[in-house]
Order: structure tokens, then C-alpha cells, then sequence
């Protein structure tokens, strides 16, 4: 008798293989690889977050009309309005044909991306309705989303998020998975903050009651400030007539980060890079003794009075903050403002305790079912219920393994997945079982029977577990999160079953058969 | 041990009527079920809200935390209580996806404190906005209708040899629900259509084992969806994955009896034969689905008590699904084939 079939080696052989990827689960040696847990087990964040991309288009396009008005002036060419419409294509009015033709010069040859979709004559006057061409759209669409990415892979670098999961997800979602984070609610302000900073002038033609009561002059907004009474602490809206026109924005910072004032309250000191810190210089100088608001995400955060001209490209925002939230739009200003909007559309956050409740919970009700299981097999079957269960705790095994093989997540269905796994796993055993007993009734030895149990029971087997694995890849291709974690002990479950099953317990009984030539077999 | 007795022999096809009636008084209590809550109570992975699940150190009562609640505007709120009663567990649910400014667990948190006098500790916070909850049902659709179909098409191809008709019959199914799909037909629809016509496709093709097994498929779904409904619990994701493996689960009992109904019908011609032929096989094969359905339920049992609360209605819809499956594969996907073997 040869103590090492191939049979004997290749189950040794997947068994070692198995422990040596569980084993840095629980002890940290090589290959280093543990089971990934799930941010239902760990605790975390799973967001997904829309990019407002449309909104890049708009602002392209507004940023389009500027630059139209400026070759006009430029040339000076008169026109009746140019404006964005809400089907975000342009219309021009024209007064005359020298101001149309010299239009469609200007638009031919500075702004060939834009497309004459209609005109339309009345009189001597033209209209034109501008359009972007749609790849131009969908390409500005998509790089927002794809700069979107960028800033917050940024910002949540330097929020300090170990092993952070950031990507893209169809058109214009952006999936954010964010383990072990104890502050969510922080996380997703920094996350969500559009941190777009302006500076642009205070319209002191009017006064904001004036303003607010329809008098609001063309080219100016209302814009709030909020204030706090540091006697109360009750917070006022206040509102500010504040010109369109952006003098200076965030793009051209180079640092940011908190500082305090004399009262050692917090405040964010930013610095310009060269071109901004001289277009900050000359806005500065232009306009001694006007008040520049400084903007962020359309909220005024102060409107200084400029007493001096300011060289050298510093200023700071203040705005009540406490040192948290200066700290997190100092990253946001440093990592950049978002292209568009994000807003939230779906939220995951489980708490650690939670998790760690779960883990413990999944841990028992597997260790019961399964010790239940084990019982049952013992007493059903006897020395034939031993190999079973001696398949069955191979199997977890191999599941563990194969977790940690391919850096899988055990989610907290994937722990149910395993539990299942344990009730069905022993299945391909009593299928074998059950036949050998039939033919062992039938009058066969107990090697002829077990020889025969086998050879019909594996095809049943193999039929019978396909539908299952079959129900699990549909699962993992549909399902998301944890879903795709039942799914993969599922099928690693399925898997491992048949090996234990048709290799394992088959190799047993060979072993217990060719030893002993007895005439009966504990079944 | 045996629990079956070895030379078992009851005439399972002789009691067709009695799986018959209870079979449709399931089904009919299933579609009252639906109809009275009128279709699936879907969670909010489904129908988009929020679930905050909050715990508290000390003693307070589901009022306290609802009325500390009422001036956040919350559209459909509920608060129910959670996990064992000296946990102090809540799970507040509501239709609403976030809240003036703050966002949803913050504006929770702070009202808790201002009404109740206490901070909770937010312990899983679930949003799902309306069009993530849209996409989650027609994917969640998608799986389900998928794996019917590929489970469809390996059992007409591996128990009739049948692989290329039923390929072509596959092909045919799945260009027409892609054609449906881009005229924007409901997905509830388009799945019954589809389901509908394999039905019919079966039949005609004479893949009576398919059609045996797609009752009974759509048997033990349906069933288990409507036991949900009756009782009135939430429809997640995780639940969704549940029927799928019932799904697996109820074919692979089922598969088990159909090979040995096609082992032991190998050179018999005679149908008179055939329905003594059906009853010998499933009770050969009854040893064994009792054992499997006894080791399974004993972990789904032991899942169900122990193993918490975020996964007690997974584990109960594995339990309904597991004892329907079993029941489904003597009592409805044997007399499905007995009759199409007959009428072929």
C-alpha cells in the first residue's frame, strides 16, 4: 500500500495551502494576506455620491458668454444680450448686419468649439442660438466627475482615512468606502463641501433692504453672511448685494491652513501662487476703500473694507470657527473645489460597536450550527458521520482561505453565507451516504458499496450544486456591498463542498477500506 | 440511525390533490397578502429613506424618542424598538432622505437631545435616495429573472440533452426582455412576461423536466414573498439574496429526485408505469431531503436566534424558503413532470 497516492498529496497539498492564507488572519505571518472585513463588521462609511456634472456645463458655458462679451467689447461690436438659456445653449442678439457678420467672424474663429444650431432674422436684427456640440458636453461632464474624484481622494488623504476605497461608478457617481472612520458626520461635510472660493465686490449702489425688496441691480446678487452674536450665540442671517463678476477664485491658491487671530479664535490664512497673489495685488490697489467679500459656496464669509493695497497674495477667512471647521475647509481650500456640486444619494454607516457586535453574534451562531450539525452527523451515521464532519471543518477551513487568497470581504451575510454553507455542505455527504446504505441493502460488500455510492451519487452531486453556484454568480454580478460578500462564501462554500466531498471523504474511505477487510462498515 | 425507514413506500403522487390544495391555498393567501399591503413592503434599500438605528445608556421610552422627533418634519416615521428591551436599541425609520442643513443622524441626534435630554449613540445610519433605490429593485429584479433563466437553461439542457434548443430558447428570452427593456416596460411586468413565455416555450418544446422545475421555482418565490408580505416585513437586500438561494436551494432538492426519476425511467417505455416509477424514486431519495433539510434548518435555526437582529429576516426567509423548497420538490415539481411525461 503506497502511504502518498496523488490523491493524498493534492489534498494535503490544498489543505496547507488553505491554513497558510488563514493563518495571518489571526497571527500576522506570511503571506501577510487577511481576511478583508466588511464595513458592516468593521465599522465605516460606504457613501455614493452624485457629481452634479450638468453643472460644469453651465458654468462652461457662462464662462463662454463672458469671454464672447469680451471679444465684442474687444472689437467693439455692439450686441442686444448674450446670454446662457436654461437649455443650456446660448443666445446672442445682434442689432445689425455689420455686428452679425462681425459675430459669426468672432465665432468661427475664437470659439470653434461652439455651434450655430439656428438663426433667426427680424428686421435688421439676428438672433443666434449657440449650442456645444454633445461629445463636448459629455467630455466636460466627465472630467468633472473624473476631477471630482481627484479633489476628494485629496481631501480624504489628507483627512487621514487608512485604506480608503474611492472610484467611480457609471456615469457620474462616485462610490467612497471609508473603514474604521469615528467621525462621519465631519467626514461628510468635508467630502461634500463644493469649497468654492470667490472674491468679488460689494455693490454699494444699493443698500440689501433695497435690493431684497426687488431693486436688485443687473450683474448683482443677494448673497447671506451668516453672523454670530458672541454675547447670545444666536445666529443672523445677513444679506449682501454682492457684484457678479469674480475678481479672484480659489484656483490659484497655493497653500492654506488654520491660523489664529488676537483672540486666539481660529481662521484660515490662504496664500495665492504668483499670478493670483498680482491679481490680488491690482484688484487690492483698484479699489481702496470698496469692501471685497469673500465668498465660499455662495455664502459671504466677510467683506472687508480694502484700506491698503495688499501685496503679496495672503488673506484669511474668518467666519466663527470652531478649530475643526477650520481645519476642514483648510484641507478642502488646499485640495481644491469641487467642479460641480456632489450631493449624497446613498449612505452606509455603521458604527464600530455595532460590527464588533455583529462579528461576535455571526461567531456564535455559526459555532452552535455548526457544533449542532457536527453532533447530528456523529449520531446519524457513526464512524461515516466522523468523516463527515471531518469534511465539513475542511471546509470552513478552505472558505477561510479562500478569503484570504483572494482578498475577499467577509460581510455579515458573507458570515451567514458560511453558517448556510455548514448546513448544506454536508449534503454531498449524505447524498454519498445515503446511496452506500442502499447498496450495502442491496446485498454489496462495503467496498463494492462505497465503490458504487460514490460513482452514482458524484454525478447527482455535481447537478445539484451547479444550480446553487449558479444562483451565487448572478448574486455577485447583481449584488453590491454585502450582498457580494454572502455571495462569495456561498460559492467558495459550493466549491469547497465538492472537493471535501468527492476527494476528501473518498480518500478517507479508501483508507479505512484497503486497512481493514472487515465485512462491515460503520454507516 | 435511520429516521426513514428504508423500504418507505408511501404514494406521494396518490396525495397530489391534498399538496395541490395546500399549494393553492399558500398561493392564494400570498396573493390576498400582497394585494391587502398592496405589493412588497419594500425596505428603504427599495424605495429610498433612511434608517438610523440609535442605542441609549439609560432607560427611555419609544414615545420619548418619537415626540423628541416630531419637529424634524420627518415624512413617515416610525421608531420600533431593537434587539433585546434592556438593550435601549431603536430603529427609527423614515421616507425622508436628509433634513434642513445638517445632515439626517446629526439632526436625529440633537432633537434626541433637546426632547429626551439624552444623546444616542448612532449605531448604523442607512440613506438610500430615490433613484439608488430604483436602480437596486430593477437590478434586484434582474438577478432574480437572470438566475431562473440559467438555472432554467441547464436543467432542460443536462436532463433532456436538449443544450442547443434550450440555448436558442434562452437567446430568444433574452433578446426579447432587452427589446421590452428599452421600451421602458415596467420590470415586475417584463419578468412575468418573460417567465410567462418560458412557460409556454417549455412546454411546447416538451422540456418537461424545466417546466417541472420552473414551478416549482416560481412556486417557493412567490410563496416565501407572500408569507414576507403577510407578515407585513421589510423587503432589503439581503433578502433578495435569499430567495436566490432558495432558489439554488429548492432545485438542488429537486434535481436530486429528477435524477433519480431518470435513472430508474431508463428503458421503461410504458406510461402506466410512470407513476410508480415517480413515487419509487422520490421515496428512495426522501432519506436524504429530510437529512439536508434538518442539517440546514438546524443552522438557519441557530442563525435565526443568534445571530442578531440586522439578520434575523434573512435567516427567516432562508427557514420559510428551506421547508417550501423541500415540500415543493415531492409535492410540486414531481406531478409537474408526471404530468408532461403523460400528455408527451
Amino acid at each position: 500500500m503506497k502511504p502518498f497516492t496523488y490523491t493524498r498529496i493534492l489534498i494535503l497539498g490544498v489543505l496547507i495551502t488553505a491554513v497558510v492564507f488563514l493563518l495571518p488572519t489571526f497571527t500576522n505571518t506570511w503571506p501577510h494576506k487577511k481576511i478583508n472585513l466588511g464595513l458592516d463588521l468593521q465599522g465605516g462609511m460606504h457613501l455614493v455620491l452624485e457629481v452634479q456634472n450638468i453643472k460644469a456645463v453651465e458654468a462652461e458655458l457662462e464662462r463662454t458668454v463672458d469671454d464672447l462679451k469680451k471679444e465684442l467689447r474687444k472689437d467693439s461690436i455692439t450686441h442686444m444680450g448674450i446670454t446662457r438659456q436654461e437649455d443650456n445653449t446660448i443666445l446672442a442678439q445682434l442689432p445689425d448686419k455689420k455686428a452679425k457678420n462681425a459675430f459669426e467672424k468672432i465665432v468661427s474663429k475664437e470659439f470653434s468649439n461652439l455651434k450655430i444650431a439656428a438663426s433667426s432674422a427680424g428686421g435688421d436684427a439676428t438672433s443666434f442660438q449657440l449650442r456645444l456640440p454633445d461629445d463636448e458636453k459629455e467630455m466636460i461632464q466627465k472630467m468633472a466627475t473624473e476631477q471630482a474624484l481627484e479633489t476628494i481622494r485629496n481631501r480624504i488623504d489628507e483627512f487621514g482615512v487608512s485604506e480608503p476605497d474611492i472610484r467611480i461608478q457609471g456615469e457620474n457617481r462616485i462610490l467612497i468606502q471609508l473603514p474604521g472612520i469615528n467621525d462621519p458626520d465631519r467626514a461628510k461635510d468635508l467630502i461634500g463641501k463644493t469649497a468654492q472660493l470667490t472674491f468679488q465686490l460689494v455693490n454699494e449702489d444699493v443698500s440689501a433692504e433695497a435690493a431684497l425688496q426687488g431693486s436688485l441691480p443687473v450683474g448683482s446678487q443677494i448673497l447671506y453672511e451668516n453672523k454670530t452674536d458672541p454675547v447670545t450665540g444666536n445666529t443672523a442671517k445677513i444679506a449682501h448685494v454682492i457684484k457678479k463678476q469674480v475678481l479672484l477664485d480659489g484656483s490659484l491658491l497655493v497653500d492654506a491652513r488654520v491660523e489664529f487671530d488676537q483672540f486666539q479664535q481660529p481662521q484660515v490664512g490662504i496664500e495665492f501662487n504668483r499670478k493670483g497673489a498680482h491679481i490680488f495685488d491690482r484688484i487690492t490697489g483698484q479699489n481702496i476703500k470698496k469692501r471685497l467679500a469673500i465668498v465660499l459656496d455662495n455664502t459671504v464669509y466677510s467683506a472687508p473694507v480694502i484700506q491698503d493695497r495688499i501685496a503679496g497674495g495672503k488673506a484669511v477667512i474668518t467666519g466663527n470657527f470652531t478649530m475643526e471647521e477650520a481645519k476642514d475647509l483648510a484641507i478642502a481650500l488646499r485640495a481644491g473645489s469641487l467642479p460641480a456640486p456632489v450631493s449624497i444619494i446613498e449612505e452606509r454607516t455603521v458604527g464600530p460597536t455595532l460590527g464588533a457586535d455583529s462579528i461576535r453574534m455571526g461567531m456564535i451562531s455559526m459555532l452552535a450550527g455548526g457544533a449542532l450539525v457536527l453532533l447530528f452527523m456523529a449520531i446519524y451515521y457513526k464512524g461515516a458521520g466522523l468523516v463527515a464532519n471531518l469534511a465539513l471543518v475542511m471546509n470552513i477551513i478552505l472558505i477561510g482561505g479562500g478569503l484570504a487568497a483572494f482578498q475577499a470581504t467577509l460581510t455579515l451575510p458573507g458570515i451567514a453565507g458560511i453558517i448556510l454553507t455548514i448546513g448544506m455542505a454536508v449534503d454531498a455527504n449524505v447524498i454519498i451516504f445515503e446511496r452506500i446504505r442502499e447498496e450495502i441493502r442491496w446485498g454489496k460488500t462495503p467496498l463494492a458499496a462505497v465503490h458504487a455510492g460514490f460513482d452514482k451519487a458524484t454525478l447527482t452531486i455535481l447537478d445539484a450544486n451547479v444550480t446553487t453556484l449558479i444562483a451565487a454568480i448572478v448574486l455577485f454580478q447583481f449584488g453590491t456591498g454585502p450582498v457580494k460578500g454572502f455571495a462569495v462564501t456561498l460559492g467558495l462554500g459550493i466549491v469547497a463542498s465538492l472537493f471535501t466531498a468527492l476527494v476528501l471523504s473518498k480518500s478517507i474511505f479508501d483508507y479505512i477500506l484497503q486497512k481493514k477487510t472487515a465485512s462491515t462498515l460503520s454507516i | 440511525m435511520q429516521l426513514i425507514k428504508s423500504d418507505i413506500n408511501i404514494d406521494f403522487l396518490g396525495k397530489q390533490k391534498i399538496g395541490f390544495v395546500f399549494s393553492a391555498i399558500l398561493i392564494i393567501a400570498s396573493i390576498i397578502g400582497l394585494i391587502v399591503h398592496k405589493g412588497p413592503n419594500y425596505g428603504i434599500d427599495f424605495s429610498g429613506g433612511a434608517l438610523i438605528q440609535v442605542k441609549f445608556a439609560q432607560n427611555i421610552s419609544i414615545a420619548q424618542v418619537r415626540d423628541s422627533l416630531a419637529g424634524l418634519d420627518l415624512k413617515d416615521l416610525s421608531v420600533q424598538d431593537f434587539g433585546e428591551t434592556d438593550d435601549h436599541e431603536f430603529l427609527i425609520r423614515t421616507g425622508s432622505t436628509e433634513t434642513v442643513g445638517k445632515g439626517l443622524a446629526q439632526s436625529v441626534s440633537a432633537a434626541i437631545l433637546q426632547g429626551a435630554g439624552v444623546t444616542p449613540e448612532i449605531r448604523r445610519v442607512e440613506m438610500v435616495g430615490p433613484q439608488v433605490g430604483d436602480d437596486l429593485k430593477k437590478q434586484a429584479l434582474l438577478a432574480i429573472f437572470y438566475s431562473l433563466l440559467f438555472i432554467t437553461i441547464y436543467i432542460s439542457g443536462r436532463f433532456e440533452l436538449k443544450w442547443i434548443l434550450s440555448g436558442v430558447t434562452a437567446g430568444a428570452l433574452m433578446t426579447a426582455v432587452y427589446f421590452l427593456s428599452v421600451f421602458n416596460v415596467s420590470m415586475p411586468v417584463l419578468i412575468t412576461g418573460a417567465l410567462v413565455v418560458s412557460l409556454v416555450l417549455f412546454w411546447r418544446l416538451r422540456l418537461k423536466f424545466a417546466i417541472g422545475a420552473l414551478i416549482a421555482l416560481i412556486h417557493d418565490v412567490f410563496i416565501t414573498v407572500g408569507i414576507f408580505s403577510i407578515l407585513n416585513l421589510d423587503f432589503s437586500l439581503p433578502i433578495i439574496a435569499a430567495l436566490l438561494t432558495i432558489i439554488g436551494y429548492s432545485l438542488n432538492d429537486t434535481i436530486i429526485v429528477f435524477d433519480r426519476i431518470r435513472e430508474n425511467i431508463k428503458g421503461e417505455s410504458s406510461k402506466t408505469a410512470l407513476p410508480g416509477l415517480f413515487n419509487k424514486s422520490i421515496n428512495q431519495t426522501l432519506s436524504r431531503t429530510i437529512l439536508t433539510s434538518v442539517t440546514t434548518l438546524i443552522v438557519l435555526l441557530a442563525l435565526f436566534f443568534l445571530g442578531g437582529d440586522i439578520i434575523h429576516n434573512f435567516a427567516f426567509a432562508m427557514i420559510i424558503g428551506v421547508l417550501i423548497g423541500t415540500y415543493s420538490s415531492i409535492f410540486v415539481a414531481s406531478p409537474v413532470v408526471l404530468a408532461a411525461a403523460r400528455k408527451g
